[in-house]
C-alpha cells in the first residue's frame, strides 16, 4: 500500500475508497476523507513548502484553519488557480493537483535557502537599515529583488471561471462552532422553535470531538455518538439551518455577520451540479453564540519548525479522524496534560512515544501514559532539534524549579516526529471583532473573553472552559438563552474527566544554543524568532504593535493565530511585565482569509453596475449607433453610417439639425416630480431665479447652487399644477440632485410640506430639433394647438402623441424650434418609431450626444459638469441674469464671499483658434505669455471644444481669468507635443444670437 | 543618532543584535516646551524634525494619545503622487514628492520610496476630458504627468483588463512616472528617530484632555499625564482635530469619516505600479511584501469609529475585479479604517487659527500621507517662524469665509 503512514483502521476516511492526487508533480493516493495535508502525512510527506525569509523546509503543523506553514498553489488549469491555499482545509478529490511555493526551483533544493545562512545578516527590521544607497538603488535594485524573494504562491494568470453567490439570512440565535458547545448551544436552541443558524468551518458537525479516539479517559466512549445524533436531531428541525464548510469571516455592528461557505470546493472542478464554488451568507441575528473553540500553542524551543514539528492536538487528530500515523519515533513535548491524550494514542497505534514535561508532575493521565507504553520525561524540555528536510533528533535538558537547564547539555533523542503544547488559547478572535474585551485569564495562561458590548456570549473552549462537561453545559444554557427560553437545570451528561495538573508557562524554552543561529520561532510563516522580539525591545519599541509591525509576527495569513500569544509573553517576559500589560494586538476581519470573488458575488460584468438603457435604446442599437457611458447609463454617441467616422457623422448630424430636423433621446435626462403645498416655495430656495410667478402650462430654466455658490445642476422645470412641478436634471446629477433636495427637506427644512420623487424611467424623453419639427410632430398630435403663437417657446401642453398621452416641452437646447415629447416609458419606442416616420419625408436624422454638444456649443448653452467644474458662478458663466436680487436660496451667502465677487475670476468666453481646422482638446490650459518658462502662468483652460459644419471651422468654450474683459485678445494655448496654438477670445454665442430660431 | 548601514548590520551580527540603540527615547514629559506638537503620526512627528533640525527648535515635545504612527500614518495605502490641478496644490505635492525623492538618506533610515508610477484611469468622456487637463496643467507647472492610450496603459501594467466590452471599458490614462509608493512605518518611525536624536520627546500614551488659552493666546495643554506649558502648540491630529479645536474654542470646518483598506495575502511580484479609478472608486498596489493593497472610499456618514460600512469595501472590490478579472480568486487578509478629516474643498488647512500661537495642519482628507514630509517641512517652518512659508500660504483657514478654495474635488468634477 502506497499510504505507508496510514494506519489500518480507525479515522473518518473511507479506505475503500482510494483516490489519485498530484503534489508537486508526484502522484499520491489518499481516501475520501482526506484533507491534502492528512493524504500527504499518509504517505509519509512532512516537508510541504518553504518559509517567507528565510526560506527554511517547513512541514504541517495544525489539523485546522490556523495553519501557519502548510500553504500551497493548488492548480487545476482553466483558470482555477489558488495561492496560498492551507491543506489542512483543503479535502482531497480524485485529481486534485497541488504545488508547494516559494522555493526555487524544487522544495528539497532551495536557492532562497541562502537567506538563511546569511540570517544574521537579517535581522528584524533590517530593511530600514540598509539597500539606502545610492538613492536610486532602491527602486531599481534592491526593491525588485526583495520583491522577488518575498510573497509566497503566484497570482492567477487567468479570469476565475467560477461563480459566487450572496445570501441574506436573519436569524434569532446565530451558533458558530459546531463542537460540543456549539451543537448543544443549537440543539437547546433549536428546541424552543427559534429560528437557528449553524455554521461551521468542517465538512462534518463534531469539532474536536472528530480527534477524539472514543477510548480514554477525557471523553466517555460513545461522546462522538453525541454529535451525530446532534447531527440527526438538528437536521430534523424546520427552523435550524445547518451550515457545513462554513466558516464565520467577519463580525461587524449591529450583529451583522458574514460567513463564507465553500460550496463545491471539495469537487473536482466541473463534477457537481451546478453550484457557486463559494457563497457569501451576510447574516443579521438578533443573539450570537459563539462556541469557536481553542487553537493549541505552540512551545518556542530552538529548532522548532522542522518539518515533523507539529501541535500535539494536531497528531492526535491526524491519527484518530485521518487514520494517519504521522511518527512512528515521537517525542512529545508539553507543559500541561493536554498533550498526554496524544501520546496515549499514538503509543497505542505502536508508535514509539517519549513524552518531555516541563512539570514535575503531570495529571491522572500519566498513569495511564505509562501503561500505554509512552516514557515519560518530567522536567525536561527540547532544546534544539536536527534534521535538514525533517526532524531526526531533538536534544533534551533537564531544568529545574526556576527554569533554567540544569545537568546533561542537550542529550540526544532520535525521533521522525514532534509534537508539542504550550496550551490552549480560547479563539476568541470573533468576541474580540465584535469589540468586545479580553481579560487575561493566568490559569490558562491566555486570553478569555470579558464584557461584551454586542448581543452575543462565549461558550465552551472559546470562553476558557476547556472541559467537555462545561462545553455542553454551558452551550446548552446559551443557546435556551439566546433562544429567549428559559434557563432551566441542562441535561446531565456523560462525562467523567480525568483530573488535570495546572499547566505551566515555559514561553520561551531555554537553550544551550545561543549561537547567531540558533532559531526559536514564534510566528512560522513569518520567520520571526524570539530573537527578532528582542531585537524590536532593544531598539527601544515598547507597543505591541510597533513590535508586530518591525518583526511582523502575526501579520502572515495566518494572522497570528498559533503565534500571538506566545509572542506578547515573550516580550512580557523580557519586559518584566505581565502579559496583559503588553496588551494585544486588535482582530481583524476576515477570520480567515476571504475569496474576492466571493465578497463580490454576482456583481461583476454586466451586473457590476447595472447598465440602464433608455426605451430607445434597442433602436438606436439597430441603427448602428455608437454609445458612450453617462453615469450607469448607455447614451447614443452618434449614428455613423456605412463608412462615416464619428467625425463625418457628427458633421451630417449637425447639418441636418440646423437644415430640417433631428430626433434626439433625452430619456436619461434626471426628471423629478416636486410636489406639496410648498413646493413653489422650495423650488425658490433651491434654485437662484424666482419660482413664485411661473405660471401652469410654463417652462423655466433654473440653476442650482451648491452652499458654496457655485454652479451645481441645471435644467428646465415645468410647472404643471399651483402644486406640483417635473424638474429635470443633468443625466449624471440626477440621483445627486434628488439627495441634495431630501437634505434640505429633511435636515434644513421639515416645515415644509414637499415631496420629491425620482421619476426618470417612467418616461421616455425625444428631443425633436429643427426647422421643420413642428411640421414633423404636428400630424401626431391630437388636443394641442401646435401654433407657434398658441404654444410658445418655454411652454409646456398635455395631449396625445401617435395616440398616446404625452406632455409636451417646447424647449431647446440646440438654438432651433424644439419639442420635448415626454410619454410613459413603455410607449416610448411607438412614438419615436411614429415620429421618425412621420420625418422621413422632412429628411428627419436621428443625432447623438455629440451633435447635442456641438449644435449647445455653438449657442454658448453650458454643460454643468463640462464648462463647469465645482468653482464656477452664476456670473462666471454670464449667468448673472438668473440670479435674483431679492429673496435667499442656496449659495446666496456663499455667493457674497469676497473672492466670488473678483472681476478676475475665471470667465466663460469663446476661443477661435489661429487655423480653423484646429480642434483643441478639452483640458488644454490657456497662457498670455507662451514664451515664458515652466511654471507658467496658466489663467484658463478650455472647457468644449469641437468642429463646426455651420460656422465653417473649430471653435471652443473656455474659462479665462477676467474673460469678459478680454475680447479680441490673442491668447495662447501650449500643446503636448510643445507647439503653441494661438487663440482669439470671442462671445461664447457664436451662432443665432438673437435667437431667432428658437421661436420659428 | 547611530548611523544604519549594511556595516553597522555586519557589525551587530557579531554580538547577536543585542547592542543595537533605541531608535527613540519613551521619555516623561517635561513641566513646559517651547513648541507642543499634539499627533505622532508622520506629519506631526515631520513637524517637529524640522523644527529642531531647520530651525534649531529642539525644546519640543510630540504629545501621542497612543502609539506613534498608528492613525492615518500606519493605515493608508500609501500613494504618492503630485499631479494635482491647481498651481497651489501642484506646489505642495510636489514640494513632498521632492523630499521623498531625498527621504532615505535625510533621515538614515530606508524609508522605501518606489516611484513605480501612478497610473489613473479614465473610463468615459468626461475622464478623458478632466484627466487632459491635469495633463496639460502639470506639465505647464512642471510636474510630470503623461497621458497614455488604453494599450500604453495595459502595456504599462499587464494584469490590466482592456477589454472595451467592460462596463466600464478603459479608455485612457493619466500616468505620473514619478509617483509610487512608501512604506509607511517606515516614514513615522524615521521621522521619529530623527527627532528624538535632536532632542526632540516623543511621548506615547499621553492623551490631551484640554488646551489651556489665556487672553487669546495659548498657554499649554492637559494631558493624561499632567499639564504641560507651552509656548506654542501645533495641532496635527488628522481625523481628531475637530476634537481638539473644540477644546481651544472653535470650530474647524472638518467632517470626519471613515476611509477602509485591504490586503491580499502575498503573491509574487504580479503588479508593477499604482492604479487609480476614480470612474469606478478603486486603488490598488503591490506591496514589497507581495500583498495587494487596495483602498475603498470613504463611508457616507461622519464617524469617529475606526471601521467602515461592509458594502463600502464589496463595491471597491468589485471595482478591483472589473479591472483586474484575474485576481477574483485571490482573498482578502485583513481589512481596517481609519478617520480621515475633510475639508469642504478637499484641500488642507496648514496655518494659523484665531487663537495665537496655536497651529494647525489638518484635513487632508484621504490623501495626507504622499504630502507627509511636504506637510511638515511647510508646517515646521510656518511653526517656527509664526507666519507660512510661501508653499502653504493659501491654505489658510480664512479661506473658506473669503471663498478663495483651493477645490480640488471640483477639479475632479462629477459625471454630467
Amino acid at each position: 500500500m502506497s499510504q505507508s503512514c496510514r494506519t489500518p483502521e480507525g479515522g473518518r476516511v473511507d479506505r475503500a475508497k482510494p483516490i489519485r492526487f498530484t503534489f508537486d508533480g508526484k502522484s499520491y493516493q489518499g481516501c475520501v476523507g482526506d484533507t491534502l495535508a492528512s493524504a500527504l502525512l499518509a504517505n509519509g510527506v512532512h516537508l510541504v513548502g518553504r518559509s517567507f525569509k528565510y526560506h527554511r523546509p517547513r512541514g504541517i503543523v495544525a489539523a485546522g484553519s490556523e495553519e501557519p506553514n502548510a500553504l500551497v498553489q493548488v492548480e487545476m488549469g482553466g483558470g482555477r488557480s489558488d495561492p496560498n491555499t492551507r491543506a489542512t482545509v483543503v479535502e482531497l478529490f480524485d485529481g486534485l493537483n497541488a504545488e508547494s511555493q516559494n522555493r526555487n526551483p524544487s522544495l528539497e533544493r532551495d536557492v532562497g535557502a541562502v537567506n538563511d545562512a546569511l540570517s544574521p545578516l537579517f535581522p528584524a527590521g533590517f530593511y530600514y537599515k540598509t539597500f539606502k544607497w545610492p538613492a536610486s538603488a532602491w527602486h531599481k535594485v534592491y526593491e525588485p529583488r526583495i520583491r522577488e524573494a518575498a510573497g509566497l504562491g503566484k497570482a492567477p494568470t487567468e479570469g476565475d471561471p467560477d461563480r459566487y453567490l450572496h445570501r441574506h439570512v436573519h436569524c434569532e440565535v446565530l451558533v458558530v462552532g459546531a463542537g460540543p458547545a456549539g451543537l448543544a448551544a443549537a440543539l437547546a436552541a433549536g428546541r424552543s422553535g427559534a429560528r437557528v443558524i449553524l455554521v461551521d468551518e468542517n465538512p462534518e458537525l463534531g469539532g474536536s470531538l472528530l480527534m477524539e479516539s472514543g477510548t480514554l479517559g477525557r471523553v466517555e466512549p460513545g461522546n462522538l455518538a453525541f454529535a451525530r445524533r446532534a447531527a440527526a436531531d438538528l437536521a430534523a428541525m424546520p427552523e435550524v439551518r445547518v451550515l457545513t464548510r462554513t466558516t464565520l469571516t467577519g463580525y461587524y455592528d449591529y450583529n451583522y455577520l458574514t460567513a463564507l461557505e465553500r460550496v463545491t470546493d471539495h469537487l473536482p472542478p466541473g463534477s457537481g451540479p451546478d453550484l457557486p464554488r463559494q457563497r457569501l451568507w451576510r447574516i443579521r441575528a438578533r443573539r450570537v453564540v459563539i462556541a469557536t473553540g481553542a487553537i493549541e500553542r505552540p512551545l518556542v524551543f530552538v529548532g522548532n519548525d522542522r518539518p515533523g514539528v507539529m501541535l500535539a492536538s494536531a497528531g492526535r487528530a491526524y491519527l484518530n479522524r485521518w487514520g494517519v500515523l504521522p511518527g512512528r519515533d515521537v517525542l512529545v513535548f508539553t507543559n500541561n496534560d493536554s498533550a498526554y491524550a496524544a501520546a496515549i494514542d499514538l503509543a497505542r497505534a505502536g508508535a514509539k512515544v517519549t513524552l518531555a514535561d516541563v512539570r514535575p508532575h503531570a495529571g491522572a493521565l500519566a498513569s495511564e501514559a505509562e501503561a500505554a507504553g509512552v516514557a515519560l520525561r518530567p522536567r525536561t524540555v527540547v532544546v534544539d532539534t536536527d534534521g535538514r528536510l525533517r526532524v531526526q533528533r531533538a536534544y533534551l535538558s533537564e531544568i529545574d524549579g526556576e527554569g533554567r537547564i540544569v545537568g546533561a547539555l542537550g542529550q540526544p533523542l532520535p525521533c521522525d516526529c514532534l509534537l508539542m503544547s504550550g496550551g490552549w488559547n480560547p479563539n476568541v478572535s470573533l468576541h474580540s471583532q465584535a469589540r468586545g474585551l479580553l481579560v487575561f485569564d493566568d490559569s490558562l495562561a491566555a486570553f478569555v473573553p470579558g464584557e461584551a458590548p454586542q448581543p452575543n456570549v462565549s461558550v465552551g473552549a472559546c470562553n476558557g472552559d476547556l472541559s467537555f462537561k462545561g462545553a455542553l453545559e454551558g452551550g446548552a444554557e446559551a443557546g435556551r438563552l439566546a433562544a429567549g427560553a428559559e434557563a432551566k437545570p441542562g441535561e446531565a451528561f456523560g462525562a467523567n474527566e480525568p483530573e488535570a495538573a495546572p499547566l505551566l508557562p515555559l514561553w520561551l524554552v531555554p537553550s544551550d544554543r545561543e549561537g547567531l543561529r540558533a532559531k526559536a520561532f514564534v510566528d512560522f510563516q513569518n520567520d520571526v524568532t524570539a530573537k527578532d522580539l528582542g531585537v524590536a525591545l532593544t531598539e527601544g519599541l515598547r507597543s505591541i504593535e510597533h513590535i508586530k509591525r518591525f518583526t511582523t509576527t502575526g501579520m502572515g495569513t495566518d494572522q497570528g493565530k498559533t503565534s500571538n500569544v506566545n509572542a506578547l509573553a515573550i516580550v512580557a517576559a523580557k519586559l518584566n511585565t505581565s502579559v496583559p500589560a503588553v496588551g494585544t494586538t486588535t482582530f481583524r476581519q476576515p477570520y480567515v482569509p476571504a475569496t474576492f470573488g466571493a465578497m463580490v458575488g454576482h456583481s461583476k460584468g454586466p451586473l457590476f453596475d447595472v447598465v440602464r438603457k433608455t426605451p430607445i435604446h434597442d433602436w438606436a442599437e439597430a441603427e448602428g449607433a455608437v454609445f458612450e457611458d453617462v453615469g450607469t447609463w448607455k447614451r447614443a454617441w452618434y449614428f455613423p453610417k456605412a463608412g462615416e467616422d464619428m467625425h463625418a457623422a457628427v458633421r451630417r448630424e449637425c447639418k441636418a439639425v440646423r437644415e430640417t430636423c433631428g430626433l434626439f433621446d433625452a430619456s436619461t435626462l434626471g426628471k423629478i416630480d416636486v410636489q406639496g403645498p410648498d413646493a413653489r416655495a422650495f423650488l425658490n430656495r433651491i434654485y437662484t431665479n424666482a419660482w413664485m410667478k411661473l405660471p401652469v402650462g410654463q417652462c423655466r430654466y433654473g440653476l442650482m447652487l451648491r452652499d458654496d455658490g457655485m454652479v451645481m445642476d441645471d435644467g428646465v422645470t415645468a410647472c404643471l399644477k399651483d402644486d406640483r412641478f417635473h424638474m429635470t436634471t443633468t443625466t449624471g446629477g440626477a440621483p445627486r440632485v434628488l439627495a441634495w433636495l431630501e437634505e434640505w427637506l429633511q435636515t434644513e427644512w421639515p416645515d415644509l410640506k414637499v415631496y420629491c420623487t425620482s421619476v426618470t424611467e417612467e418616461w421616455a424623453t425625444m428631443a425633436l430639433n429643427g426647422p421643420n419639427a413642428r411640421e414633423v410632430l404636428a400630424p401626431l398630435v391630437e388636443g394641442i394647438d401646435m401654433d407657434a403663437d398658441a404654444f410658445p417657446h418655454m411652454h409646456w401642453r398635455s395631449g396625445k402623441v401617435a395616440g398616446v398621452p404625452a406632455r409636451i416641452f417646447r424647449i431647446s437646447f440646440t438654438g432651433e424650434t424644439g419639442f420635448e415629447v415626454n410619454v410613459p416609458a413603455g410607449y416610448g419606442r411607438h412614438v419615436w418609431g411614429a415620429i421618425w416616420a412621420s420625418g422621413q419625408k422632412h429628411g428627419i436624422v436621428a443625432y447623438g450626444t455629440e451633435t447635442m454638444h456641438v449644435l449647445r456649443a455653438e449657442k454658448g448653452y453650458v454643460i454643468v459638469g463640462q464648462d463647469t467644474d465645482g468653482t464656477v458662478t452664476p456670473h462666471d458663466l454670464g449667468m448673472s441674469w438668473i440670479v435674483k436680487k431679492q429673496g435667499d436660496f442656496v449659495g446666496r451667502r456663499g455667493l457674497e464671499r469676497p473672492d466670488l465677487k473678483r472681476d478676475d475670476r475665471k470667465q466663460l468666453v469663446g476661443l477661435l483658434t489661429e487655423d480653423p481646422d484646429l480642434v483643441l482638446d478639452e483640458g488644454a490650459q490657456i497662457v498670455a505669455d507662451p514664451s515664458e518658462p515652466v511654471p507658467m502662468t496658466m489663467i484658463g483652460h478650455v472647457t468644449s471644444s469641437y468642429d463646426s459644419p455651420d460656422l465653417g471651422r473649430s471653435f471652443a468654450l473656455a474659462l479665462v481669468a477676467g474673460g469678459k474683459t478680454r475680447k479680441g485678445q490673442t491668447l495662447h494655448v501650449p500643446q503636448l507635443d510643445g507647439s503653441v496654438a494661438a487663440v482669439s477670445v470671442v462671445d461664447p454665442v457664436f451662432l443665432d444670437p438673437e435667437g431667432k430660431r428658437l421661436h420659428g | 543618532m547611530q548611523r544604519y548601514s549594511i556595516f553597522s548590520i555586519a557589525r551587530n551580527a557579531l554580538t547577536n543584535h543585542k547592542n543595537w540603540h533605541t531608535a527613540w527615547r519613551s521619555p516623561e514629559p517635561k513641566p513646559a516646551y517651547d513648541v507642543v506638537v499634539v499627533g505622532a503620526g508622520g506629519h506631526g512627528l515631520g513637524t517637529a524634525y524640522y523644527l529642531a533640525k531647520e530651525h534649531g527648535i529642539t525644546n519640543v515635545a510630540v504629545l501621542e494619545k497612543g502609539w506613534l504612527g498608528g492613525g492615518n500614518t500606519g493605515r493608508n495605502t500609501t500613494i504618492i503622487r503630485s499631479n494635482y490641478l491647481y498651481d497651489e496644490s501642484a506646489k505642495l505635492y510636489d514640494h513632498s514628492v521632492k523630499l521623498w525623492e531625498g527621504l532615505t538618506g535625510e533621515l538614515n533610515y530606508n524609508v522605501m520610496f518606489s516611484p513605480r508610477g501612478v497610473m489613473m484611469l479614465a473610463h468615459n468622456v468626461h475622464d478623458v476630458q478632466v484627466f487632459k487637463r491635469h495633463v496639460y496643467a502639470n506639465r505647464l507647472n512642471g510636474v510630470d504627468n503623461e497621458w497614455l492610450t488604453a494599450e500604453q496603459a495595459k502595456a504599462f501594467c499587464p494584469p490590466l483588463s482592456i477589454d472595451p466590452g467592460a462596463r466600464y471599458p478603459v479608455v485612457g490614462a493619466a500616468l505620473q512616472r514619478r509617483g509610487g509608493t512608501a512604506r509607511h512605518d517606515a516614514v513615522a518611525w524615521g521621522y521619529a528617530r530623527g527627532a528624538d536624536a535632536r532632542g526632540v520627546d516623543v511621548i506615547q500614551n499621553c492623551e490631551v484632555t484640554g488646551i489651556d488659552v489665556e487672553g487669546g493666546r495659548v498657554t499649554g495643554v492637559q494631558t493624561t499625564r499632567g499639564a504641560i506649558r507651552a509656548k506654542k502648540v501645533a495641532i496635527v491630529a488628522a481625523g481628531h482635530t475637530s476634537v481638539l479645536c473644540t477644546m481651544a474654542g472653535f470650530r474647524m470646518p472638518l467632517e470626519s469619516v471613515p476611509l477602509q483598506a485591504l490586503v491580499s495575502e502575498p503573491m509574487k511580484p504580479v503588479f508593477p505600479c499604482v492604479v487609480m479609478s476614480n470612474a469606478v472608486h478603486a486603488y490598488l498596489s503591490q506591496s514589497d511584501k507581495g500583498e495587494l493593497v487596495i483602498g475603498a472610499g470613504t463611508d457616507q456618514y461622519v464617524s469617529y469609529s475606526q471601521r467602515g460600512g461592509v458594502q463600502i469595501l464589496e463595491h471597491t472590490l468589485e471595482a478591483i475585479l472589473e479591472l483586474f478579472p484575474i485576481f477574483s480568486r485571490c482573498r482578502m487578509l485583513r481589512q481596517w479604517g481609519g478617520i480621515v478629516d475633510v475639508t469642504p474643498d478637499r484641500s488642507p488647512i496648514i496655518g494659523r487659527t484665531p487663537v495665537e500661537n496655536l497651529f494647525v495642519n489638518c484635513g487632508w482628507g484621504t490623501g495626507g500621507f504622499k504630502a507627509t514630509p511636504g506637510s511638515a517641512h511647510v508646517f515646521a517652518h510656518t511653526v517656527a517662524k509664526g507666519e507660512p512659508h510661501p508653499i502653504n500660504a493659501p491654505y489658510t483657514l480664512d479661506r473658506f469665509k473669503t471663498g478663495r478654495l483651493i477645490d480640488e474635488a471640483a477639479a475632479a468634477a462629477v459625471a454630467h
